[in-house]
């Protein structure tokens, strides 16, 4: 079971859900930028939602699958093709050995997942499978994907074979085939072309000027070229802070909107740093790290206040609809061998 | 709107005061205190061992620094699937570990020894330190290897410590710019702190030495050499003593 990379595209790497539980030492968690699209695409083909799979950057990768398999793509819309024919999203593939997959356009969104039944069967470092290239950290061989390397795959669950005997119950007469159902749109959510992040306050908010905090909240802000999965360098209004106490470091993660001197924030991401000082302004939702990490450099993005309580009711909302889904496809899967 | 839900409580962990406040939708902040203080230090200490050792359903992990813990909680799981509020939740679990840690962590009494090689070409800048302080490449290098540190925490790269404990004599500024790239290893002054890169990376840090040690190897049992809470000592060592020790 492997898949082989004929041509690697802008950046493609191993990520899964991250590497929690070391961040005391330093180490950052990573993994999946947009984990929703990850987890669906796991579930998708039967995996666990925390295996390992691709995260393709804009510019998408040529690949060949070497072996039969079932797949699912989610996140961006690259324009991805099967042989040639355009590929739908958000669904369970199945291809026939030899099948390339391949993308064109970025259509909507940055970032775009591979789940393949199994999951890709990296080494873990440190209990993840994810890459951090800084570190030369997990994945494969701690960096990003190169024309030649050929990826090796775990044997699909029981649930990833039933979903494909569901998907293509004969052999394939054609090179692949997808399911006409997708889990929907709440799960799988269009990336907006001016998103509208909603965030919470952050530890230091109340330092920075009345309309500094005014100005987070109405004025749009652009991503900048200095965009990476660290973070996004934001330019806009200028955020001054009244009081200057000298600030000790302290634990950043993703989705912390800090501000340096200079006044212009950054919002960190799945590869931030483990603490910081500079002072935290806001804190992004976790149920909108998927629209941050789907906006792309140049585009403009706003912040939009909302209270702890209702950060956590739509978190909850979201492992809900994800549970609901996770249930739906295992009833699904026992229907057709009724 | 909603301004920051912060909740005042009193800590068994040395009965100072803390304060919860919230890091976001999955994380609570723990602050003991405004500045670095050994008590401060002994309290993060205390409710981090604490809470490895009595865990809440759906605790994540925690980071300690110089006067917070931050506890990350995964809100799914501590509101057991939305019967509660996560944030008052885990502060409520919070707020009884809090009182029930003890007023101090166990001790751990080692202090680990850091070989250190100082000036030539693995302390390129011992000179220049020597130069700003006023005292003699010998003296840094006895300063510098005098003192028992404190690690207060590991952040920046992984594996790297901030230390407490230079002798104020020593305080150097950054260099004017920055080198593309520090060797793993290098000990370094910057201001009143002092350090040892864990991984290669670009930085400003005076460098006065090098240690052969690896503080971070990703592939051991025990990833990071060192970890909040322990002491260290610097050991000078000659150039021979580096090269075996390298190998």
């Amino acid at each position: 079971m492997s898949l082989s990379i004929i041509r690697p595209g802008l950046l493609t790497t191993v990520q899964d859900l991250g590497r929690p539980g070391y961040q005391h030492l330093g180490v950052v968690v990573s993994g999946a930028m947009d984990t929703l699209a990850l987890r669906v695409a796991n579930l998708l083909v039967g995996n666990n939602e925390d295996a390992a799979g691709l995260e393709i950057t804009l510019l998408g990768p040529t690949l060949r699958f070497e072996t039969d398999h079932l797949l699912a793509l989610t996140g961006a819309n690259l324009s991805p093709t099967l042989d040639g024919q355009p590929a739908p999203m958000h669904r369970p593939i199945a291809v026939r050995a030899g099948t390339v997959l391949a993308f064109g356009a970025a259509r909507a969104g940055c970032r775009t997942y591979l789940a393949v039944a199994g999951g890709l069967a990296v080494p873990l470092v440190l209990g993840s499978r994810a890459t951090y290239l800084r570190a030369a950290l997990g994945g494969w061989h701690g960096r990003a994907l190169q024309a030649g390397d050929e990826l090796p795959v775990f044997e699909p669950t029981a649930m990833g074979r039933q979903l494909r005997q569901a998907v293509a119950p004969a052999s394939l007469a054609a090179s692949w085939v997808a399911t006409r159902w997708t889990p929907g749109s709440a799960l799988c959510p269009l990336p907006y072309a001016q998103p509208l992040i909603r965030a919470v306050r952050g530890p230091e908010y109340g330092q920075f000027a009345e309309a500094s905090q005014r100005a987070f909240w109405r004025e749009p802000f652009t991503i900048t070229p200095a965009a990476d999965r660290m973070g996004y360098r934001l330019s806009g209004p200028a955020l001054e802070r009244v009081t200057t106490p000298e600030l000790l470091s302290s634990a950043v993660t993703f989705g912390t909107v800090q501000v340096p001197p200079g006044g212009q924030p950054i919002v960190l991401l799945a590869d931030a740093q483990t603490t910081g000082g500079y002072p935290r302004l806001a804190q992004v939702i976790t149920a909108d790290f998927p629209a941050l990490a789907q906006a792309r450099p140049g585009q403009q993005l706003r912040f939009q206040e909302v209270s702890l309580a209702e950060a956590q009711a739509l978190y909850l909302a979201q492992e809900r609809r994800l549970w609901a889904f996770q249930k739906a496809l295992a009833t699904h899967v026992s229907l057709a061998y009724l | 709107m909603a301004s920051l839900p912060v909740k005042t409580v009193v800590s068994g962990a040395g009965r100072l005061a803390a304060q919860l406040f919230p890091l976001g939708d999955a994380a609570v902040v723990v602050q003991f205190g405004e500045s670095i203080s050994p008590a401060i230090h002994l309290a993060i200490q205390s409710l981090n061992t604490y809470l490895a050792q009595q865990p809440f359903v759906g605790l994540r992990e925690c980071v300690p620094a110089f006067t917070t813990l931050t506890v990350y909680y995964d809100p799914w799981l501590v509101s057991e699937q939305g019967q509660y509020l996560p944030y008052e939740r885990v502060c409520e679990l919070l707020q009884q570990r809090l009182l029930a840690a003890p007023a101090a962590p166990p001790t751990t009494a080692v202090t680990v020894e850091i070989p250190v090689c100082y000036g030539g070409d693995l302390g390129p800048d011992l000179e220049a330190v020597a130069r700003h302080t006023g005292l003699t490449p010998a003296e840094v290098i006895a300063y510098h290897s005098a003192p028992k540190y404190l690690v207060h925490m590991i952040g920046f790269a992984p594996g790297f410590p901030y230390l407490g404990g230079l002798d104020a004599r020593l305080a150097t500024p950054r260099r004017a710019g920055p080198r593309a790239l520090v060797p793993a290893g290098a000990v370094g002054i910057a201001g009143l702190q002092t350090g040892i890169y864990s991984l290669p990376t670009p930085g400003g840090w005076q460098l006065i030495g090098r240690t052969p040690l690896r503080l971070f190897d990703p592939a051991a049992a025990a990833p990071s050499l060192l970890h909040a809470g322990q002491h260290l000592r610097f050991v000078p060592i000659g150039e021979a003593e580096f090269k075996r020790l390298s190998v």
